[in-house]
């Protein structure tokens, strides 16, 4: 702490920063110069960014540390909550088509829809990251994780084979993966065949993962298809078409008029009937864009649909009641350890040296043990054939047929809890009390204080930044715990932390744990706010 | 001295030849498993003979079953995958292929035949649930109870509707903190067919249905998240009943030598089994793959079932199963599998809890919240 009277000059003597306030003040006179003829301010300025510099090199190797190993995980942890690039980059095309398609028509996407979305599970079932876009979208609406696991099965085996038979059937030529090239390479292609040059790029990149060559690999099915869906739709445009292979193009737009149409909508009906379902449909419009809000949502008991922002159903909701759990609980646990710590921290500081220490050692011999003992013993002594119990019906005070329930509630989460965080409760207490002299209480008492009035008006309020930093430590250790709550919590005594805990090693929902932890840092960002404005962290003092 | 010379070239190059052949596999092995007994059943039964057939291999045994998925997706998003086997469950095994963080592999190439020459995919059968699972034992979730808080002039306990009795069987129960078999087992007991029960789960009305039927013992329910935790209420005489593991049971039973009895009935069934991570580099993936040969032989897997009691995934080890090594007693009449035990199972569907996991979790973990 910096007593208010003594600024920085009266310490170090006058820095540059004094000298540029001077020299400020100077200017409006006119400017002053300083020995090589500069003007005053600006050599001044030049030797306070230097030593600024040498000040800001001095603590890089630790601030570079922080930020690398602290802030930098931390910062993309909490990206997550908003990142939601999956949907786009697994299903570019889809996406596109979907931006016309209107979820409140109520019926589902047409055959373009279908056929983008063709070609996008054939690449992404080779590079099997489907099923992955299919447990990402399964959090929101369930049912797609098996759909997608299926449809990826099901898009080798359509019967989009037709249309290669009837390509071949017309000119063998078009087995031929030398001919595709030549057409694919020209430069009109992506005006003349969109979809099949864009299917095309996808079958590239298939090969290049296989490491095929493409020259060797017999064109699949979906290229046939996309090609006989370019011709259909623009037969017209062919003409236009000048490049090698001009001829079999224009032959086969002629003979296209012949071969039946399959379906790709009707084929992923074949596949799954919730193709059809708008459900499905909108929940992969809302999720297209790489950003979301979703998560955020999910975390406030909301829910993006495809109709917009939704309230989850009563039966769902359960983020907010364990945030304002963890709330309760945590300055539960605070007020607490206060109750608790101050009258140890007191005996501490005021006892002789020799019984302080021994003391000591019995406050920091718990927190030397591990958590997981400490809890553990807590079930021993609470649970209801444990000590605590036992001993009460053996006095009498409790029926042995209605032993007290002390554990698997919130009770013994608070009471295990306090356990725990009472060390960080009572040195900061210790410290601050050791630093108040003992001859103030008995300066007041002599004047005539009782002494309750002496503690109340003269000590208590200087050990108040203890109070304050010990506040601090426990509420802060307490709102992030989830150990402790899920091993005695039960069901009412469970912390945000532990569903956040789940859906980081259990469910894999990362974006949602991400969120639900984004909303807690700034929960404690605010209160730390708020305590600054009522009490002042300037009145903090860890000693 | 040129002979000398020779003489030691020789040498190296006879100590060198076996040192290029293991070049292509690599000397060291991280394996991952739950720790406990059933590690150690691992230890015993594959990795110290494999050790003895191929003393320059170095296993490393790392105890992050448990948050296996999560880790390694990390290590996937981070590059560097340093596990080289993990031992997961069935349904954690589905999401991280889903996930693409398990490698898929061919039964018929990877596994070894059976003794009389059946294809590995046919030995295994229907328990190769996933295409990058490789399955090593069946387990089963089940109820154990204690015999000396049995009601005076009352059966004990042998059906799985006992649970949600309480005016004969009263007593505190331990129930896992999660849907999964807890809603099964409602809806069984409240009327529903044992091959309706995904059907009717699958309704908003069903969930509702087996929720209520879990209401009528929510207040006398004990809710447990560590495999650990029920075997140690029942000693601790701090339920009457609770579902568990079956091997934890039986080391509580025979090991223990508490009052504990199993009540096998509605036991579910489950998988547990190795996967390969995805992305490993060839010579890790050439000692992995040698090793996952040997260890889910037909001999290895019987030997399993001596030091825990948990069924062998292949039929051909069925027979071959003997003694506990310890104790002496016969395994087979432990096994979840045996005849004896398995006259009411319920299967649990990996595909529609893949599903529905996320949803019902949401509102299963709001209704214990109320």
């Amino acid at each position: 702490m910096t007593d208010a009277t003594s600024g920085p000059d009266v310490n170090s003597g006058p820095t540059p920063d004094n000298a540029l306030r001077e020299a400020d003040a100077a200017e409006k006179k006119g400017p002053m110069l300083a020995a090589d003829g500069t003007p005053l301010k600006k050599s001044l300025m030049r030797a306070l960014r230097r030593e600024k510099l040498r000040a800001l090199m001095l603590i890089a190797p630790l601030l570079i540390f922080v930020l690398v190993t602290f802030i930098a995980p931390i910062a993309d942890m909490l990206f997550r909550s908003v990142e939601n690039e999956i949907v786009a980059e697994t299903l570019p095309r889809t996406v596109v088509a979907l931006e016309d398609w209107d979820y409140a028509s109520g019926e589902a996407p047409d055959e373009d829809v279908f056929a983008a979305f063709y070609v996008d599970m054939v690449e992404a079932e080779e590079f099997k990251v489907h099923t992955r876009l299919g447990s990402r979208l399964n959090y929101e609406t369930t049912g797609i994780s098996s759909l997608f696991r299926k449809s990826g099965r099901g898009v080798g085996r359509m019967d989009t084979d037709e249309y290669t038979d009837a390509f071949i059937d017309l000119d063998p030529a078009w087995e031929d993966p030398a001919v595709w090239m030549e057409l694919m390479a020209a430069d009109t292609t992506s005006e003349i065949l969109p979809e099949t040059n864009s299917a095309w790029d996808s079958w590239l990149r298939i090969l290049k993962e296989n490491d095929d060559n493409v020259a060797e690999e017999e064109p699949e099915d979906f290229l046939y298809a996309m090609l006989y869906r370019d011709l259909t739709r623009n037969s017209d445009a062919v003409a236009a078409y000048d490049g090698p292979q001009a001829a079999l193009l224009q032959a086969a737009a002629e003979a296209t008029a012949d071969i039946p149409e399959v379906s790709i909508k009707e084929q992923f009906l074949d596949i799954d009937d919730d193709w059809g379902d708008t459900e499905v449909w909108g929940t992969i419009k809302a999720f297209s864009p790489k950003y979301t809000s979703g998560y955020f949502l999910s975390s406030v008991d909301l829910k993006l649909t495809p109709d917009g922002v939704e309230q989850q159903p009563d039966n769902q909701k359960i983020y907010l009641l364990l945030f304002k759990r963890t709330m309760f609980m945590s300055l539960t646990i605070m007020v607490s350890c206060i109750l608790l710590g101050y009258p140890v921290a007191y005996l501490l500081s005021n006892l002789p040296m020799r019984v302080s220490s021994l003391l000591m050692i019995l406050v920091l011999l718990p927190f030397w043990t591990s958590l997981l003992v400490r809890t553990s013993a807590w079930k021993v002594l609470l649970q209801q054939q444990g000590v605590i119990n036992d001993i009460l019906v053996w006095v009498g005070l409790v029926a042995d047929n209605n032993r007290l329930v002390m554990i698997n509630n919130q009770f013994g989460t608070i009471v295990a809890m306090t356990h725990i965080l009472l060390p960080f409760m009572i040195l900061p207490l210790y410290s601050v009390m050791k630093t108040i002299p003992p001859s103030y209480v008995r300066a007041a008492k002599s004047l005539g204080a009782t002494p309750w009035t002496a503690f109340w008006r003269v000590y208590f309020p200087q050990s108040v930044p203890g109070i304050g930093a010990g506040s601090i430590l426990v509420f802060i250790l307490a709102i992030g715990y989830y150990i402790t709550p899920e091993l005695v919590g039960g069901t009412t005594g469970t912390f945000i932390s532990n569903r956040i805990a789940y859906h980081i090693s259990s469910s894999l929902n990362w974006g949602l744990a991400a969120a639900l932890g984004t909303i807690l840092l700034v929960v404690v960002l605010l209160l730390y706010w708020v305590y600054d404005k009522i009490v002042g962290i300037d009145n903090v003092s860890l000693g | 001295m040129k002979l000398k010379s020779l003489m030691l070239m020789t040498g190296a190059a006879v100590a060198a030849a076996p040192m290029a052949f293991a070049q292509d596999m690599a000397d060291s092995m991280t394996l991952v498993s739950w720790g406990g007994a059933y590690q150690n059943s691992q230890v015993k039964a594959y990795a110290d003979p494999y050790k003895e057939m191929h003393p320059e291999v170095e296993i490393v045994w790392d105890e992050s079953s448990n948050e296996a998925v999560a880790k390694l997706r990390a290590m996937n998003e981070a590059g560097n995958i340093t596990w080289d086997l993990v031992d997961v469950v069935a349904s954690d095994a589905i999401r991280l292929c889903d996930e693409g963080l398990a490698m898929e592999y061919d039964p018929d190439e990877l596994l070894a035949e059976a003794p009389d020459g059946t294809s590995a995919s046919d030995d295994f059968g229907d328990l190769i649930v996933s295409d990058c699972f490789i399955p090593q034992i069946v387990y089963s979730t089940t109820f154990g109870y204690r015999t000396d808080m049995v009601p005076e002039g009352v059966e004990p306990p042998s059906e799985i509707c006992d649970v949600f009795d309480l005016e004969t069987y009263p007593g505190k129960r331990a129930l896992e903190k999660r849907p999964i078999n807890n809603m099964e087992w409602a809806l069984l007991c409240d009327g529903v067919a044992k091959e309706d029960v995904y059907d009717v789960l699958e309704t908003e009305e069903g969930q509702a249905q087996a929720l209520a039927k879990l209401d009528t013992i929510k207040d006398e329910v004990i809710w447990w998240s560590a495999g650990a935790d029920t075997p140690q209420l029942l000693a601790d005489g701090e339920v009457f009943m609770g579902s568990t593991y079956n091997g934890r049971l039986f080391s509580v039973i025979e090991e223990q030598d508490q009052p504990v009895a199993m009540m096998w009935d509605a036991q579910v069934f489950d998988l547990d089994g190795w996967i390969i991570p995805a992305g490993l580099p060839e010579d890790r993936l050439a000692r992995v793959m040698d090793f996952v040969k040997f260890a889910t032989d037909t001999q290895r897997l019987a030997d399993q079932a001596k030091y825990i009691s948990y069924g062998p995934a292949r039929e051909s080890s069925a027979p071959l199963v003997s003694t506990h090594a310890d104790l002496g007693i016969e395994m087979a009449p432990h096994m979840p599998t045996d005849p004896n035990n398995a006259t009411n199972t319920f299967l649990y569907n990996y595909e529609w809890w893949a599903d529905y996991r996320d949803d019902l979790d949401a509102k299963f973990q709001a209704w214990l919240a109320q």
